[in-house]
């Protein structure tokens, strides 16, 4: 089985997020880069899946040379080999294409993203990768067994989830409860800069978004201490001042 | 143009995050001066369907039938993108929840149009700029983006827009799309759904336990609680990690992002993982026997105090509290 993993390259989870330039720039200062949690998901599911030769695990990024440590990350994991396309990752719109199309001329059996990115939280690229290879997607999966002709796959929806069947090709974004983050070992580490890495050069691409600006959420009051024995204040307080119940 | 709308129903009936979505859309036809339709598609009865010309929609198309009884992704995108072309729709609004992530980028990539996702208030147009809020950085910001292209879709956060009543009515009328076989290749075999739950990513009330309860078996104090608050249950990740609680309970960075009116957590630290989840909510209690723990400070509301002896006090107070209601 061939598995194509999309890889992005996040701000650490524990990143304090602050912008520039009156708010219209993300302040990457001193900001650490890291493989985006969920594909750490992806990846680990995929490595599994084609362990002990049974496959090969291509991961591919959208991304400026600067993204290269976390692609090198991804092949210590245990990825095969691995794809950029050299671009600035403009929106999922312009990273599903450019992905797309490489697929086109590269065809995969499974391709796997992360449910989301941590950055711009979007789950758009499994969707739009579906709609553009004219492939089945599932947005968020919890779940991935692979049989030969077709895998089974568990997705949450409101209140409760939903089992499905699924042939190759098709493509997956993978959430908590898939398979556990894979930490490299030195021996990953150390084959992880041998290991083949393509650069690609990006397509020509229409943009249909453009982010404007930032904002930070209003910083909340202070907080309103009761006492460990008077739980009846509290509910009180919900009632009467919050309003929530 | 017109606005639309896609309805989306849970076992025939449309939830809360429905009419948030249809209010949000009808304010955006004021805001164009054009007229909203909602599409809805699996086997919803005519009642339900017109209900949504209180909350302003003008026309409901309905599809119905067996083979889309069921939520199917790709045919599912077909169909909104089909009445979208119908509608001539300008602005097509999804709601941002499991399914609506799925469908929102493929009708995307459908109607040649950007995708705007975890929108939580109302675009503002002015001078062929249309600039929608949207939630980033797991909630630690927001971004403000312009969708460039003629069509716009639109994923709105359940709990962000309120409910507005028009009073109006609706015209149901029978829609059907051309389905392709290509779109039914995901199969559905079984739809487990817990019905005596309330879901946690349209609850208004959550009621949240961290690695403090110390065990799974101490859980029932915070079902306990729910359930009488009418609230959906969370976890934080070392807990679900654990295996105390399944992962689709799991909330912050890496899990669910919530956004209710009432947060109660207990026993959790209050990481920044788990706040980028969270911190949207309009309400936060924390209950903590650490004084020092950094869930404070973004709490409306606090007790220092063991959840062990908290928590059964605080449910007789709510129980005391809905006897004199
Ligand atoms: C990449 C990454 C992603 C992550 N994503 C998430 C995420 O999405 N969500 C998430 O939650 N975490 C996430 N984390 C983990 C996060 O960093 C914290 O470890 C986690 O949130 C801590 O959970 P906790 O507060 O339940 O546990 P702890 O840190 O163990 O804290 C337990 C708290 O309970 C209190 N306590 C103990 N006993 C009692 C008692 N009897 N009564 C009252 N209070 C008591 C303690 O004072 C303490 O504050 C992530 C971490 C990483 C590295």
């Amino acid at each position: 089985m061939k598995i194509l993993v999309c890889v992005s390259n996040v701000p650490d989870t524990t990143t304090k997020i602050t912008f520039t330039d009156n708010n219209t720039q993300f302040n990457t200062n001193g900001v650490q880069f890291i493989l985006n949690p969920y594909d750490e998901i992806a990846l680990a599911r995929a490595i599994e899946l084609t362990d002990g030769g049974k496959g090969t695990v291509t991961v591919i990024n959208v991304g400026e040379a600067n993204t290269e440590a976390t692609i090198r990350k991804a092949l210590a994991i245990g990825a095969t080999d691995a794809v950029r396309i050299n671009a600035k990752p403009h929106d999922a719109w312009y990273v599903a294409y450019q992905i797309a199309q490489y697929v086109k001329s590269n065809p995969f059996d499974l391709i796997l993203t992360g449910r989301e990115s941590i950055d711009y939280n979007g789950s758009k690229v499994a969707g739009m990768l579906g709609e553009l290879l004219d492939l089945p997607s599932v947005s968020i999966i919890k779940k991935l067994d692979a049989a030969d002709t077709e895998a089974t796959v568990e997705r949450e929806i409101e209140g409760g989830k939903e089992v499905l069947t699924i042939p190759y090709p098709f493509v997956a974004g993978t959430a908590e409860g898939v398979a556990e983050p894979k930490i490299p070992n030195m021996r990953g580490i150390m084959s992880a800069r041998t290991k083949p890495l393509t650069v690609v050069e990006p397509v020509e691409v229409k943009t249909f978004s453009e982010i404007i600006s930032y904002e930070t959420p209003a910083p909340r009051g202070q907080v309103k201490l009761i006492p460990a024995d008077d739980t009846a204040k509290l509910v009180e307080l919900l009632h009467t001042e919050a309003r929530v119940i | 143009m017109s606005v639309l709308i896609y309805a989306e129903n849970t076992g025939g009936k449309f939830k809360k995050s429905v009419f948030e979505a249809v209010s949000y859309a009808r304010a955006i036809a004021d805001q164009n001066n054009t007229s909203l339709t909602a599409v809805s598609i699996g086997n919803v009865d005519a009642a339900e369907l017109a209900s949504l010309g209180k909350y302003g929609a003008n026309k409901v198309l309905n599809v119905s039938g067996d083979k889309l009884k069921d939520f199917v992704n790709q045919a599912y995108a077909s169909v909104i993108a089909e009445a979208a072309k119908k509608e001539g729709s300008a602005v097509v609004v999804l709601s941002n929840t499991f399914s609506g992530r799925g469908l929102a980028p493929r009708v995307g990539v459908k109607l040649d149009a950007g995708v705007a996702d975890g929108a939580v208030a109302l675009p503002v147009q002015d001078g062929g700029s249309f600039k929608i809020k949207k939630t980033a950085f797991s909630g630690k910001a927001f971004a403000i983006v312009d969708l460039t292209s003629a069509i716009k879709v639109i994923a709105l956060v359940p709990n962000s827009y309120k409910v507005v009543e028009t009073g109006g009515t609706a015209q149901v009328e029978d829609f059907s799309v051309e389905t392709k076989a290509s779109d039914f290749k995901a199969m559905i075999k079984e739809i487990v759904r817990s019905t005596d739950k309330v879901s946690l990513p349209d609850a208004e009330i959550v009621v949240s336990g961290g690695r403090g309860l110390k065990g799974p078996e101490n859980w029932g104090m915070i079902e306990e609680l729910a359930e009488l608050l009418g609230a959906a249950t969370a976890c934080s990740k070392p807990v679900s990690d654990a295996g105390w609680r399944p992962h689709s309970e799991h909330v912050g960075q890496t899990g669910i992002a919530v956004s209710p009116n009432l947060y109660i957590a207990v026993g959790i630290s209050g990481a920044i993982q788990h706040l980028a989840g969270v911190s949207s909510s309009k309400v936060i209690v924390v209950i903590n026997k650490d004084p020092e723990a950094p869930f404070f400070k973004v709490a409306d509301y606090g007790i220092v105090g063991d959840a062990f002896e908290v928590l059964p006090k605080l449910i007789a107070a709510v129980k005391e509290y809905k006897a004199s209601a």
